[in-house]
This record gives C-alpha cells, structure tokens and sequence, in this order.
C-alpha cells in the first residue's frame, strides 16, 4: 500500500515536471516578453533593464529551476493583458467554472446510472437499443453543436432562458456564486444541460457495458437462485461491482471533461477558467496560459492519485499485483 | 516422391463469394446501423470529392458570389430561391456548397492525422514492444506524460505555439499541416500502447524465434514478421480514432485555432455561422453542424460495429 502510493507520487511528480518544461518552454520562445510589456517607442536602455529585471539573462537551466520554484508557491507573475497577478485573474474565473462542473456532473450521474443499467438489464430489446443508439448520438455530438442548439431553441426562438454570462453573482469573499440568484440559476441551465447531455451518454454506455461483463458471472445466478428480487441483484450486487471500473475511466476522463467545459464556456460566454484560457491563447498572454496548464495538470493528476488510490482500498487484489511486481499480469 | 502441385488460385467470382459469406460481411449485411452509416459516409466522400462538379458555385471564388444573394433563406422558406438549397451567408456564400467543399477539408485532415498517427504510434509500438529495456521505458514514460495532459489542450497549445513561429502571411498556408501535426502528437500514444501490448506477445511465439535462430536481422523481424500481426489491432484502433480526429480538428476550427475564415472546414463555418445567429440567419449555423454531427455519428458507429464484428467474445 505504502509502496503503491510512493510510486504513484513519485510518478505524479515526474509527469508534472515534464508539464513544467513544456510550459517554460512556452514561456521561452513564444513570444517576446519585453517587447510585449513595453511600449513601442521603449528605448533599448529600457529594453535591457527590463530584460534584465526579469532574469532573462540568466542561463536556461537557472531560469527553468526559478520558473518551477515560482510555480510550487502559486507565483506564475503578471497577466500580460491586464497587468493583474495571474493567481488572482484564475481565482476569479475558478468559482464559475467548479460550479457548472459540479452541477453537470451531479445531474449526469443521477440520470446516467440508472439509465445504463437499464439499457443492460434489457440487453438485445428494442428499447434498449434505442438507449445504446441515443447514447451513442450523445457521444458523436460536438459539444458546441449542443449548445448551439440549445441557444437557438430556448434563447432565440423561446425567449426564456439568457443566451450567454453568468447572471447576476453574490460575492463571498472569495468566491462568487451563482446559485443564489434568480439570474444565475437560469443562467446555468443551459450550459450545464450541455455539459450533462455528454457526460450522461458516456456513464452510461460505461456501466451498460461493464454490467453486461459482471451479470455473466456466476454470483449472480447464485443470487438469484436464492431468489433474490430482480432489483436487489442489479442495483446491490450488480452495480456495486462494476463502479469501480467505472470510477477509474471516469478519472482518466476528466480531461475530456475539461475540454468540453471549455468548448460549453465558449459557447455560452460563461467566465470561467476555460474561457479565460482561450482568450489568453488569442492575445498570447503566456504567463495565463503556463498558469492554466500547470492547474489543470495538478487537477488532473491528483484525481487519477486519488482513483488510484481508493481502487486500493476498495479492491485488495490491485494492492497483491503490485507487490508480486513481474507475477502480476 | 510426388512434386506438390501449386493448388490453383480461385477464380475472381469465387473470391468475392468467399468474401460475401465471410464472418465480417455477414455481420456488415445484419447491421442496418452499419449500413446506413456507410452509405452516409460513401455519399459524403463522393459529394465531397465531385465538389467542383456537383456544386452550383464554388464558396471561396469571389467573382460568384453576389452580395444582393446575402442571407437568403433555405428555398423552402419565403424569400429563399433557387439554386441556394440552404440558404446563403453574409457574403452571398451558398450554404450547401460551403458545407460540402468544408467537408472536404474536414475529412482530408482527419484521415491524414490518423493516418499518421497510426503510422507513428505502430513504429513506436514495435520497438517499444520488441526491444523492451530503456528504449521501452522511455518511449512509454513520454507517452504516460502526453495522456496526463488532456489532449485538447494540447492540441490548442501545439496549434498556438506553430502559428505563434510562423509569420502571419504562411499562418493560413500551413493551417492543414498544423492541425494535422497538433492531432498527430496528442493521438500516437493510443497506438503505441495497443501495438506493444500485441508485439509482446507475438514476440514470445514460436516463428518469431525461429526467424531468430535463422539469423533473421532484427529489423527485418519486426517489419516482415511481426508488423503484419499487428496491423489489425491498430487499424481498428484507427477505425474508432477516426470519429474522434474529425471532431478535434472541428473543435480546433470552432476556436479559432485551427482552420482559416478562407479554407473553412465544418468547423470554421460553424465558428462564423456562431458570430451571426443572434441576426435570426440560423441556417448559416445549423447546417454545418448537423452535417458534422451525422458523419462523426457514422464512423463512430461503424466504428462501433467493426470492434463488435471483430471481437470473438461477443459470439
């Protein structure tokens, strides 16, 4: 156990380092910071002092090791586009972001559970075809095509619901919520409907499938032999069995998770980290670009960390096959 | 002692019975979804290919467009007329035609990018697989550090940093090769990890030894003897990425990373069609994106259906 933790940390920190790299490597030669923070007519004098206040002298090696020893302390400088700390232009966006990830993300698991079960429990049946072709329809549809639609049924042609912002927000100190106003609660709806509708198509095609494999096995004919009621069999001893696998590849797929949040902020305008992201890419604005990815990356690995690690706790076997090291697999 | 008669090779028309009572076709003509699905995706590579010929006008040829044609409607709809089946954009652009010639360069780049990045991630698997040792964990280390990092970001980054080198006036020019190469490093990695996992194996068998006894060089072991064994995992792979390319190289476009408001793909006319929608011209926008949406739709689901016809344990 102890040992799986120090590899997988040991891991985690390797992997984030190469993202530091790639990130400095940015930094390095896209783009001239001086000529981007001065103004035009800045004299080479200036020029040098400010090239020289930014350590752009120093060797490559020293700057990448002050670039990462920046980036542990949450110091990644100042926003080229509007001169603010990077730390508090993302803190900003933060909040809009973890709320309509949360809420999809709620939603998606209360429909799509019980919906891909359903589509196993009546495997090769009409409907249960339609589930897996509805499902697969959720899968193929690009997340802006989604939310295209949604705008142009409910804002345009509707009138009901705000085709783009956040609504009004109440601020709480550090962080700004939506949830507590009529305005924001109406603008969540559509964005997070958007980022629901592929989440909710993915759980559930995951849990048909991994229900298919674990309602073969024999334990569940036992079970019913005992007679067990049909519902106690899928949901208690069913179900249980294949959310670990489920949870995993839910993990490793939090990156597509964060790309479809981005494309949905686009699409609604909502202000959050990943609409923030993209106009930083626009206006070249590096320091939030490096900012972005190394939190992304941090999120990331942390989640997989902790799938990893619950999997551990939940499933003794995973703990055996790594300590039989070449044994296992 | 008897000389072995070479057996006869059979006869066109018996080959091509062969091939139709053959597992995969039987389970192709059993599949309404897969057949649908590939007569969709035939009627898209055809239109698209005859785009000069089928089109009433060539989208990106400013002497056909007429700006008194701007923004009409579907023909179905009041104002809308003939030839603009779907109705025009701003610029007296027909719809359709912008669809069909957008579709052209949609597909193109999703073949070449998984055309390519199947050719490396099969290279990669082979000697990853084969030679095992550093060269192993090295290549698989690079590859566990492009998967943490998820992959439209990346995409976005490599896209912004080659547009970011280049001076602006080859920007549009090399838009194809560099969606093309930003798909490429995000999307080896899944071929890699297929195609190691099956040299390894094919590796430990018994032909594979006897080349070595033989003497067989090591490079010609890997390509003559064990790349035709791996080659089906990885084009199924590719089958399934197929869908997945498309989609990343729209999703680019949409963004305004990818390709340019003067060689649309479906992606970019999606992107343009978006900044006009609140004018009620929803055609512009709406077209695109269901036409993007059916073909990702059909090769997924022939993707789909091609991993079910392959795999032995749904028998």
């Amino acid at each position: 156990m102890l040992l799986l933790i120090l590899k997988r940390l040991g891991n985690a920190v390797i992997v984030l380092l190469a993202v530091a790299l790639l990130a400095f490597t940015i930094f390095k030669f896209l783009g001239d910071p001086v000529q981007l923070m001065l103004n035009p007519q800045a004299t080479q004098e200036e020029r040098d002092m400010l090239t020289e206040r930014l350590g752009l002298n120093d060797p490559v090696p020293l700057q990448f090791a002050k670039f990462v020893f920046n980036a542990v302390q949450g110091e990644f400088g100042m926003s080229y586009r509007n001169q603010l700390p990077v730390m508090q232009v993302i803190a900003e966006r933060f909040p809009a972001t973890l709320e309509l990830v949360l809420v999809s993300t709620i939603a998606a698991l209360l429909i799509g559970l019980p919906l891909g079960v359903f589509a196993a429990i009546k495997g090769g049946t009409v409907l249960a075809r339609i589930a897996h072709l509805v499902s697969m329809i959720g899968v193929s549809v690009p997340a802006f095509v989604i939310g295209i639609v949604l705008i142009l049924v409910f804002s345009i042609e509707l009138k009901v619901l705000p085709a783009f912002g956040r609504g009004e927000v109440v601020d709480l100190g550090y962080w700004t919520t939506g949830f507590l106003t009529a305005s924001g609660r109406a603008a969540l709806v559509m964005p997070a409907i958007s980022l629901a509708l592929f989440q909710i198509s993915f759980i559930m095609r995951l849990v048909t499938s991994e229900m298919l494999e674990v309602l073969r096995i024999d334990f569940i004919r036992f079970a019913r032999a005992r007679g067990l009621k049909a519902r106690a069999i899928y949901f208690r001893h069913a179900l249980r069995n294949c959310l670990m696998p489920v949870v995993t590849i839910t993990g490793m797929l939090f990156g597509d998770l964060i790309a479809f949040t981005l494309v949905t902020e686009i699409v609604f305008q909502w202000p959050g980290m990943g609409f923030l992201f993209v106009q930083s890419v626009q206006y070249v604005d590096i320091p939030v670009m490096a900012a972005y990815l190394m939190i992304v990356c941090c999120i990331f690995i942390l989640i997989n960390l902790i799938v990893d690690l619950i999997y551990v706790v939940v499933d003794p076997r995973v703990d055996q096959l790594v300590r039989g090291g070449s044994n296992g697999r | 002692m008897a000389v072995d008669q070479a057996p006869t090779r059979p006869s066109l028309s018996q080959r091509l019975a062969a091939a139709w009572d053959s597992d995969i076709c039987w389970s192709f003509r059993h599949s309404p979804l897969a057949i649908v699905s590939a007569a969709l995706l035939l009627l898209v590579a055809f239109t698209s290919s005859f785009a000069e010929v089928l089109m009433p006008q060539n989208p990106f040829d400013m002497m056909q467009l007429f700006l008194d044609k701007a923004n009409l409607p579907p023909v179905w709809l009041e104002g809308g007329s003939w030839p603009y089946i779907l109705g025009t954009d701003m610029q007296g652009r027909d719809v359709l035609s912008a669809i069909v010639y957008g579709s052209r360069i949609s597909l193109l780049i999703g073949a070449a990018s998984v055309l390519l990045s199947m050719s490396v991630g099969v290279l990669i698997g082979l000697l990853s697989g084969y030679l095992g040792g550093i060269v192993d964990n090295l290549l698989m280390r690079l590859g566990d550090a492009v998967m943490s990092i998820p992959t439209l970001l990346v995409a976005i980054l490599v896209s912004a940093i080659f547009r970011g080198l280049l001076p602006p006036e080859f920007r549009d020019a090399f838009a194809p090769l560099i969606l093309v190469l930003a798909l490429t490093l995000t999307s080896w990695v899944v071929y890699a990890r297929m195609v190691r996992a099956v040299t390894m194996v094919e590796a430990g068998k018994e032909y594979v030894l006897a080349a070595r006894i033989i003497k067989v060089p090591r490079r010609r072991i890997i390509l003559r003897h064990i790349l035709p064994n791996v080659l089906a995992v990885a084009l199924v792979t590719a089958t399934l990425n197929l869908g997945l390319a498309i989609l990343a190289e729209a999703t680019l476009s949409f963004l305004g990373v990818g390709m340019p408001s003067a060689q649309p793909s479906l992606g970019t006319l999606i992107r343009i069609g978006n900044q006009y929608f609140f004018s009620g011209t929803w055609w512009i926008v709406l077209f695109p994106a269901l036409q993007l949406t059916l073909i990702i739709l059909a090769v997924n689901l022939l993707g789909d259906w091609l991993r079910d016809a392959l795999n032995p344990k749904l028998k």
